[in-house]
């Protein structure tokens, strides 16, 4: 089953990084989804920029509205996700356990299957 | 990341927020920074092993205010005591934190611990320092380095500027809107203060390493606790575009790399594609500033594949519009270089010809006017600007640069004379 793995963290914390830091994690990181992309289990992986570069458009009214910032005001951000091509809850998790070493501290990964998945043909 | 490298930069992150609240609190800056002090020492001690809590900001607000509290009773009793609310609610803790972090405290606590650092009294330098230390917890030492002063000097400086602030008083009320609107300004400016002096260190071999990048997190903080308004849209674009030419600023021997020179391979593009999107965001409420303006000038540098294809005609109209906003000859500089690049040297220094006084010791007005008599081809007095301009430049750096261009002129001047 394909799953997004979406990672949460308190942004003001990771965008404090140093560039040694930010490296040294990332490189963790890919180590970490080396694997699954070998096996070509890996699907699209994505950073979001901080939420200060959101726009959030709030449905429900007649003119829906547009207001500057993140959907929800939460002490964790959405800052990332990953979709995985998993045979078991148990692998994901399992994923998301060498994803929290790779990259410790606070901060959550949320396991979610997916519904519904067009790889799309757009940028790369 | 060691387990100490992600505690460190919780605190750092939570400490605005955490500090900001603490001077609530306790309305004493001193008890305020111990308060908070504590807490990170206990967190220090124990997050490693028990896991960071749910929500480190009301667990060090919580820790510290009682710490704090221990620290104002021990006081209290060789001590007249604070005002009666400073502790007045020691009950229920952590459930009425919530509420009061849910509310809407947090946005003007954060803002209040910005605000004090800009106190109009205070020098820009003060200011710059203060900040540093209050609200990123950047240590003496490291920012006594980036001034060239001493550790001891450096900590009579801040803790003369928190004595200002304190006498001048804080305002602990809940701002209004006006009031909060300027505050932000102010703050904005001081931000950028910040900013630039981690610049100037840089040009001058100053250890300011760590200023822009504060700069830039403070800047993305005050954005997302009010993250409507344009012009904090615009500062941190400003800020981001600035600062992603950091590596191609310098050659490697040091030398300064003139904009128009850099490698642009070795502009960081993530920082330019967050300040693009920033603008973007700002632009759509119709409410230009200065910040939006000069960071519109720094994204059609950031968006020109090579110096050629820079949109100089643009520049200039916004340049234009920054003068009707906030007039100022160095603004007018600014346009100037955009005219001589669309209309011509000839009228660009007749632009700059009317600036001559307002800007006689600005190394970049005589670097510029010298370039531009070069083109003109009156040499000697082109020599006697750029003698004027290496007496004011602020670096070595820029020193070099502009004898680069001497180099250039006696060279020409030498050869009709070699090969007649």
């Amino acid at each position: 089953m394909l799953y997004a793995i979406l990672c949460y963290n308190d942004e003001n914390a990771v965008f404090s990084w140093s560039r040694e830091e930010e490296e040294a994690t990332m490189a963790r990181l890919i180590a970490v989804q080396a694997p699954l992309a070998e096996a070509g289990k890996l699907g699209p992986v994505a950073r979001l920029m901080p939420t200060t570069s959101a726009t959030t458009l709030r449905k429900g009214r007649e003119e829906p509205l547009v207001v500057d910032g993140p959907f929800a005001e939460t002490k964790e951000q959405l800052l990332g996700f990953y979709v995985v091509d998993f045979d078991t809850l148990d692998e994901a998790i399992d994923f998301s356990r060498q994803l929290a070493v790779a990259n410790p501290g606070a901060g959550a990964y949320e396991i979610r299957p997916l519904h519904v998945f067009r790889p799309g043909a757009g940028p790369t | 990341m060691t387990d100490i490298g992600w505690i460190e930069h919780a605190l750092t992150s939570a400490r605005p927020q955490a500090l900001g609240a603490l001077l609530r609190y306790f309305r004493d800056l001193d008890t305020a920074e111990e308060a908070f002090q504590e807490a990170c020492l206990r967190a220090l001690r124990t997050w490693p092993e028990k896991g960071p809590p749910r929500n480190p900001v009301a667990w060090l607000i919580f820790v510290g205010r009682n710490s704090g509290i221990d620290v104002v009773r021990r006081r209290s009793k060789t001590q007249p005591l604070p005002e009666e609310e400073a502790f007045s609610d020691t009950g229920d803790a952590e459930a009425d934190m919530a509420d009061r972090l849910d509310g809407s405290n947090y946005r003007d606590d954060i803002l209040r611990l910005l605000f004090i650092c800009c106190h109009p009294d205070l020098p820009a330098t003060q200011q710059i320092a203060l900040a540093l230390r209050i609200v990123s917890g950047l240590t003496v030492p490291q920012i006594a380095r980036a001034f060239l002063v001493g550790e001891s000097a450096m900590e009579q400086r801040i803790t003369r500027a928190k004595a200002r602030v304190a006498a001048a008083g804080i305002g602990f009320e809940t701002p209004g809107a006006v009031e909060r609107a300027e505050r932000l300004t102010r703050v904005g400016a001081m931000l950028y203060l910040v900013f630039n002096e981690g610049y100037s260190c840089e040009t001058s071999g100053r250890d300011g390493s760590a200023f822009a990048d504060e700069a830039i997190r403070l800047a993305r903080l005050l954005l997302r606790i009010f993250p409507g308004e344009p012009e904090s849209m615009g500062l941190l674009a400003l800020m981001l575009l600035q600062h992603a030419r950091k590596a191609a600023r310098f050659d490697a021997a040091g030398q300064i790399v003139l904009l128009e020179d850099q490698d642009r391979s070795r502009w960081n593009r993530e920082m330019i594609n967050e300040a693009l999107a920033l603008l973007d965001k700002a632009i759509r409420h119709r409410r230009p500033g200065p910040y939006q303006i000069q960071a519109a000038v720094a994204a059609l540098h950031a968006r020109a594949a090579t110096a050629e294809d820079t949109d100089w005609r643009q520049i200039e109209l916004l340049y234009l519009r920054l003068e009707e906003m906030q007039p100022s000859p160095v603004v007018t500089l600014n346009r100037a270089v955009a005219v001589s690049k669309v209309e011509g040297a000839e009228e660009a220094l007749a632009l700059v010809e009317t600036l001559a006084g307002r800007l006689d010791n600005y190394f970049y007005f005589h670097g510029l006017r010298g370039g531009l008599l070069m083109r003109v081809g009156r040499g000697a007095e082109a020599r006697e600007a750029f003698g004027r301009a290496i007496a004011l430049a602020n670096s070595p750096a820029e020193a070099a640069h502009i004898r680069l261009q001497l180099d250039r002129l006696r060279q020409e001047a030498l050869e009709p004379e070699t090969h007649p």
